[in-house]
């Protein structure tokens, strides 16, 4: 990579981080401090921009890179990840976005607690929720820190760890200063400048190929390798049973794990009813659908452009495979097009991660403020000080993913993202159904149901050959691999929803018909919510 | 505090005509609005609940989001399942390069997109218009009712 590219894609960030910090000052000059401010923005958006929000807080870097990359390396099994991710969407919009917008407040533990006794749920949500977010964290900022080296030139681990270091300032910066209302208009310029990226790249890549996807494809997989088995499952998950069930058990965790995810359900408190709830989750579908449409045609772009080989060769995982792609579409190397274009793509990463990354520590500062903070303090605290306590978390969990980013560097960020989603899949997941549907539910079978999926969740990672056992595990030393599977959503998941229910007969205690009969009013009309 | 609502734009009624006089059911809750002296809100939500108006809002809901939910989850894994288990199936062309595998994934995407257009429209047109109605009939009277 030429100088040329790195100025002006330095430039690029540079004019990004610019913006969005003009936007979170002002949106932040005449704040209140309100927790209705701080977490949910005031609920005064429309549904099209908490949609557009939605979208940027979902499309990640992974997303983005990751799976027109691995289409690029394995053309058609990196295809089924974002049949996964969209499809995901139809439990939200379905089962989740209208009640969890009439039931809560501000995060999943409000649903659960409005049913049940405040403090266990409230500590078990918590926790669950601040575990998923820190692990989706440390991924995005491990992908950070390689990414950006990556795409500035150098592979040095200094020019990583600033990279993670600033990432994490600056993240802080957005949260704790402008709360909710500036993290979602960061989301809303993020997927905008997303999608025109995306869309001229797409555009580009159909005009190369005179709008022919047949002649697309087959070019794809003549430059592949790989020939016609390209284009057909099997090239990553076909080789052993364990592969190809490990896959079943990734794509299980994707479906389920995005309904569970912390900070897409705080993304529904920032609209004014459960209509406009659905209304952004219609919205995102829109988005988030076309998107991966268009990631798939710059995959197999990229391998038919670029070619699998040289994907390969510039990074392993395929991460460069979007901006090579860029380069060649542009005229190739050297030219002016190509600068331009693979600058953008730069950018436009780079503004991805630091969204993505700003509205996880938001969601997981509500988390520890709203329900470990206000569950284990003691009685007769400071009234407003719920706020003060969600900037500091925010503060504090940035530190935090600054550290596990700079110990994770070298880290798969693939794993830590699946193992993010099989942790929500596991146990948010089970504890919200359960409490918006199922009538005798009690607070022993909410509490169960939670710590059911999340520890099964991170033993059987502990026990699975990601950590030990095999030459590419984190571990490669020691051996106590048990689990075969590197994904445990196959198993957790289920686990998850039967603790939940043995909690739930052997508890007991008698449900409390009222406060069914409250919730149900409540999801279905949305009386009572605020 | 609410300048516009949302559940009252001129989109969410314009359409209900079509849908036939019988399509919305009266949203009246038995009993008398107002408040009451000596019923809890506890009480008020129980009777809400059991009022008829509520059970057709949550039957209406229910029979669309049960079936489409069992549908979407079987045609997803069922899928997923094949890819893995019969690759040799999936990898037989359709039309050109296309093969089998492809139309199937395509196919998600326009399920998906037909699933979310006949969720958001369903609503719209048998949900949002009872369920406003009974979202003002419950405040009302919980208005003044003690806890």
């Amino acid at each position: 990579m030429s100088g040329h590219h790195q100025t002006l894609a330095l430039l690029l960030f540079s004019v990004f981080i610019a913006v969005t910090l003009a936007i979170t000052t002002w949106v932040s000059r005449n704040r209140h401090g309100s927790a209705e401010e701080f977490y949910a923005g005031g609920r005064l958006f429309s549904p099209m921009e908490n949609g557009f929000a939605i979208a940027g807080d979902y499309m990640s870097a992974a997303s983005f890179l990751g799976i027109s990359g691995l289409i690029a390396l394995f053309g058609y099994d990196g295809m089924l990840y974002s049949v996964g991710f969209l499809v995901a969407w139809l439990v939200v919009l379905l089962l989740v976005a209208e009640l969890v917008r009439n039931c809560g407040r501000f995060t999943l533990a409000d649903v659960v607690a409005a049913r049940m006794a405040e403090r266990p749920v409230r500590i078990a949500a918590g926790t669950s929720s601040v575990t998923v977010s820190v692990l989706y964290l440390v991924a995005q900022m491990v992908g950070a820190g390689s990414l950006v080296a990556l795409l500035l030139g150098g592979t040095s681990g200094a020019a990583r760890s600033w990279t993670v270091i600033g990432v994490g300032a600056l993240m802080v910066v957005y949260v704790s200063l402008g709360g909710m209302r500036a993290t979602t208009w960061i989301q809303i310029v993020k997927a905008v400048l997303l999608m025109a990226g995306t869309v001229t790249l797409t555009v580009l890549v159909l005009v190369h190929f005179h709008g022919n996807i047949n002649e697309l494809l087959h070019s794809a997989a003549g430059h592949s390798g790989y020939g016609k088995d390209f284009l057909s499952p099997g090239l990553r998950y076909g080789g052993s049973w364990t592969a190809r069930i490990d896959f079943i058990s990734l794509g299980l965790a994707l479906v389920l794990g995005t309904a569970g995810l912390p900070h897409i359900l705080s993304r529904f408190y920032t609209v004014p009813t459960a209509r406009a709830a659905r209304r952004s989750v219609v919205w995102s579908i829109g988005l988030i659908g076309s998107f991966y449409l268009m990631t798939i045609v710059l995959g197999f772009g990229a391998a038919a452009l670029v070619g699998t080989a040289d994907v390969r060769e510039s990074n392993p995982a395929g991460n460069t495979a979007v901006p090579l792609l860029a380069m060649v579409l542009g005229g190739g190397e050297g030219s002016t097009g190509g600068t331009i274009l693979f600058a953008v793509v730069a950018a436009v990463a780079f503004a991805t991660i630091l969204a993505v990354v700003a509205g996880i520590t938001l969601a997981s500062s509500a988390s520890v403020a709203h329900d470990l903070y206000a569950s284990l303090k003691r009685p007769g605290g400071k009234q407003h000080s719920e706020v003060a306590v969600a900037r500091v978390a925010a503060a504090g969990i940035g530190v935090a993913a600054i550290g596990l980013g700079l110990l994770a560097q070298d880290l798969n960020v693939a794993f830590l993202v699946g193992l993010a989603f099989a942790v929500a899949a596991s146990a948010n997941l089970p504890v919200l159904l359960y409490s918006l549907f199922w009538r005798n539910f009690t607070t022993r079978g909410a509490v169960w149901s939670v710590y059911g999926g999340l520890i099964p969740a991170i033993l059987l990672v502990l026990l699975s050959p990601v950590v030990s056992g095999s030459p590419a595990s984190l571990f490669p030393g020691a051996d106590f691999q048990v689990f075969p599977l590197e994904n445990p959503g196959l198993v957790s998941i289920p686990l998850g929803f039967l603790a939940g229910w043995i909690g739930t007969v052997t508890a007991g205690e008698p449900p409390d018909a009222a406060k069914h009969a409250e919730i149900e009013v409540r999801a279905m009309t949305g009386a009572g919510a605020v | 505090m609410r300048l516009d609502d949302p559940w009252d734009d001129a989109s969410a009624s314009g359409w209900e005509e079509l849908d036939g006089a019988g399509g919305l059911a009266p949203a009246r809750v038995p009993g008398p609005a107002a408040p009451r002296d000596g019923h809890s809100a506890a009480d008020i939500y129980l009777e809400v609940q059991r009022s008829e108006a509520f059970q057709e809002v949550r039957r209406r809901y229910r029979r669309f989001v049960v079936p489409a939910t069992v549908a979407f989850l079987v045609w997803y894994l069922a899928y997923v399942v094949t890819a893995v288990t019969a690759p040799g199936l999936m990898a037989r062309p359709v039309a050109g390069a296309v093969n089998v595998a492809m139309v199937a994934g395509l196919g998600q995407f326009l399920t998906t997109f037909l699933l979310t257009g006949a969720y958001a429209r369903h609503a719209r047109l048998r949900r949002d218009r009872a369920a406003l109605d009974l979202r003002w009939e419950t405040q009302e009277m919980t208005r003044g009712a003690g806890r």
